[in-house]
């Protein structure tokens, strides 16, 4: 269970970084992103994934939040 | 003459051989030809990770990071190192840190504090000696701002509580006492000190004038994050700033002190120069002051002019107006510089190993004067420091990381270039070789280097090494026998 931060990079790419290892990667897919839910499976461009809990709403950026590894993390 | 892709990885299979296999395995994921064309860094090359056993490395402790580098120049506080005395002596004023104020009575960046450990200390533990310490300092010290403690590997080996003591003695001064936890033996290299140094600030110092807004703000508050003021730098990047009309309320940490550190949540932008030591706090002043960051170049008039281009678009117009106006004020004197080095020094090939940010920063410096950078290493990095320098150098050249003293002189041996830049650790070896070099961790002794006035100082030096003659008069001790020896076999 990783801390990340979801960020925006100054593409206004939304980027994912995990402070532990110093790793950031842009976010290619987020499985909910409606008004009243956000979050799930984060997709990030290599393929691996990290999962959060589902947020009500997209949230204030930049945010720090718990998350599980997905496949391929 | 530039070196094909497959001529550089035969050469690092090459310099690899010598290792029994295993070590072969673990170097080779962190040397690499470059490839422009990728986006991230992790697939060419490894970083990060734990040096092997037996080479000569050239990293230092996670006590060098935060002690030497970031808390150490921050002036106005006394930063203890706490245990045996030689991790304190034997780092001290070693960086050129420079700052304004009178040693010993408000600033104290060049002196050593310690608690200068013995068996006693190690059987009983220290945190008697380090209250006492403390109080010494009061009674010595008495315009200190705040103290930080550092701690030495026996700290952590022995359990010692220094939070315990600071909380209490913060209690009993009414200042900064600040825990650094950040034991020599903690991670690969200095770059976990960096880490927790910038945790120390964020828990300890950053949030102490969140409910104070006496503070006068103005909407171009900006603060120079990860500039140590080597030979100073930072000053020669904050008139520039202000000369664009913003107002540089803070420097981390070179010729910085507490109170600028406690008022930069209050800025509007975070410039980051050293994002290797300092992105960690940027982005957390991100997340909770809502402060954004940015990554700035003032290394070189083609990377100077677009950094301030880039910053002055963060603000409004008046100030892209006097930023425009900077650049044209500067450009016949950085002109003036490229115009006397550029024939000196154009074609020149240069090899870099360095730490932080250098390695991908001064390229465009050394471009500027129409030099070419063939090779380029990290000695503690991370993946997100390579991501950012594969674009800024050519295809194939030379990327190493964490490189071993072994393999660094067999590519300079092969790759031969005019000039490397590197640390004190390797300067004498390459100079006994005959081969020109910069120590360029603190400038050479010279500097500063950044802005538009620290690369006129930039060029002269690399002329002054490059086209010294002494370098082809020198013969490299071990093959000074061999050279004795043709001369008599020739004159028989």
């Amino acid at each position: 269970m990783p801390n990340v931060m979801l960020r925006e990079n100054d593409k206004g790419e939304l980027t994912l970084y995990v402070p532990k290892k110093d790793l950031e990667d842009v976010i290619s897919s987020v499985e909910f992103d409606t008004p009243d839910a956000w979050g799930g499976e984060l997709t990030l461009t290599d393929g691996s994934s990290f999962i959060i809990d589902k947020l009500p709403g997209k949230p204030d950026l930049p945010i720090t939040v718990r998350a599980r590894r997905g496949a391929g993390a | 003459m530039a070196m094909s892709r497959d001529e550089v990885e035969s050469l690092i299979q090459e310099v690899l051989e010598v290792y029994p296999e295993k070590a072969q395995k673990n170097r080779a994921k962190h040397l690499s030809p470059n490839d422009p064309s990728l986006e991230q860094s992790k697939k060419c090359i490894t970083s990060n990770k734990k040096s092997l056993p037996g080479v000569m490395t050239i990293r230092g402790c996670a006590y060098a990071g935060s002690k030497g580098v970031v808390w150490g120049p921050i002036k106005d506080m006394i930063h203890i190192s706490h245990g045996p005395v030689g991790c304190g002596q034997y780092s001290r004023a070693g960086r050129r840190n420079y700052y304004i104020g009178t040693t010993g009575v408000n600033t104290f960046v060049t002196m050593n504090f310690t608690s200068d450990f013995q068996e006693k200390d190690i059987v009983f533990g220290g945190d008697k000696k380090l209250a006492k310490l403390i109080d010494e300092i009061e009674t010595l010290f008495p315009l200190n701002k705040g103290i930080s403690i550092q701690s030495e590997c026996p700290i952590g080996l022995i359990g010692d509580d220094i939070e315990a003591v600071a909380k209490k003695k913060t209690e009993e001064h009414g200042k900064t006492v600040v825990p650094v936890r950040c034991e020599g033996f903690r991670g690969v290299s200095q770059s976990l000190g960096h880490h927790i140094a910038n945790d120390a600030v964020r828990d300890w110092v950053l949030g102490a004038r969140d409910e104070d807004n006496s503070f006068a703000v103005s909407d171009y508050d900006v603060a120079i994050i990860g500039d140590y003021n080597i030979g100073g730098d930072a000053w020669s990047s904050r008139i520039l700033l202000e000369e664009m009309g913003l107002r540089v309320v803070a420097q981390w940490s070179g010729d910085g002190s507490i109170a600028e550190m406690e008022l930069t949540p209050k800025v509007k932008l975070n410039l980051v120069h050293c994002y290797r030591s300092m992105n960690y706090i940027s982005r957390h002043m991100e997340e909770k002051y809502k402060i954004p960051w940015m990554e700035y170049n003032f290394f070189g008039p083609t990377k100077t002019i677009e950094s301030l281009r880039k910053i002055a678009a963060q603000f409004d117009e008046t100030i892209q107006q006097k930023c425009e106006e900077v650049i044209a004020k500067y450009k016949p004197e950085w002109e003036a510089v490229v115009a006397k080095f550029r024939p000196r020094l154009e074609g020149k090939r240069v090899m870099l190993y360095i730490g932080g940010l250098r390695p991908r920063h001064v390229i465009g410096a050394y471009e500027d004067l129409g030099m070419e950078v063939v090779g380029t290493g990290y000695e503690f990095g991370h993946n997100d420091d390579y991501d950012r320098t594969l674009k800024e150098m050519g295809d194939s050249t030379l990327l190493y990381d964490d490189v071993t003293g072994y393999e660094f002189e067999e590519f300079v041996k092969k790759v031969k270039p005019d000039l490397i830049g590197s640390g004190i650790k390797e300067k004498y070896i390459f100079q006994k070789m005959g081969v020109p070099f910069r120590q360029m961790h603190s400038w050479d002794y010279s500097g500063p280097y950044h802005g538009f006035d620290g690369f006129a100082i930039f060029a002269r030096d690399m002329d002054m090494t490059l086209n010294n003659p002494c370098w082809k008069v020198l013969t490299a001790p071990w093959k000074k026998a061999a050279a004795e020896a043709d001369v008599v076999a020739a004159s028989a």
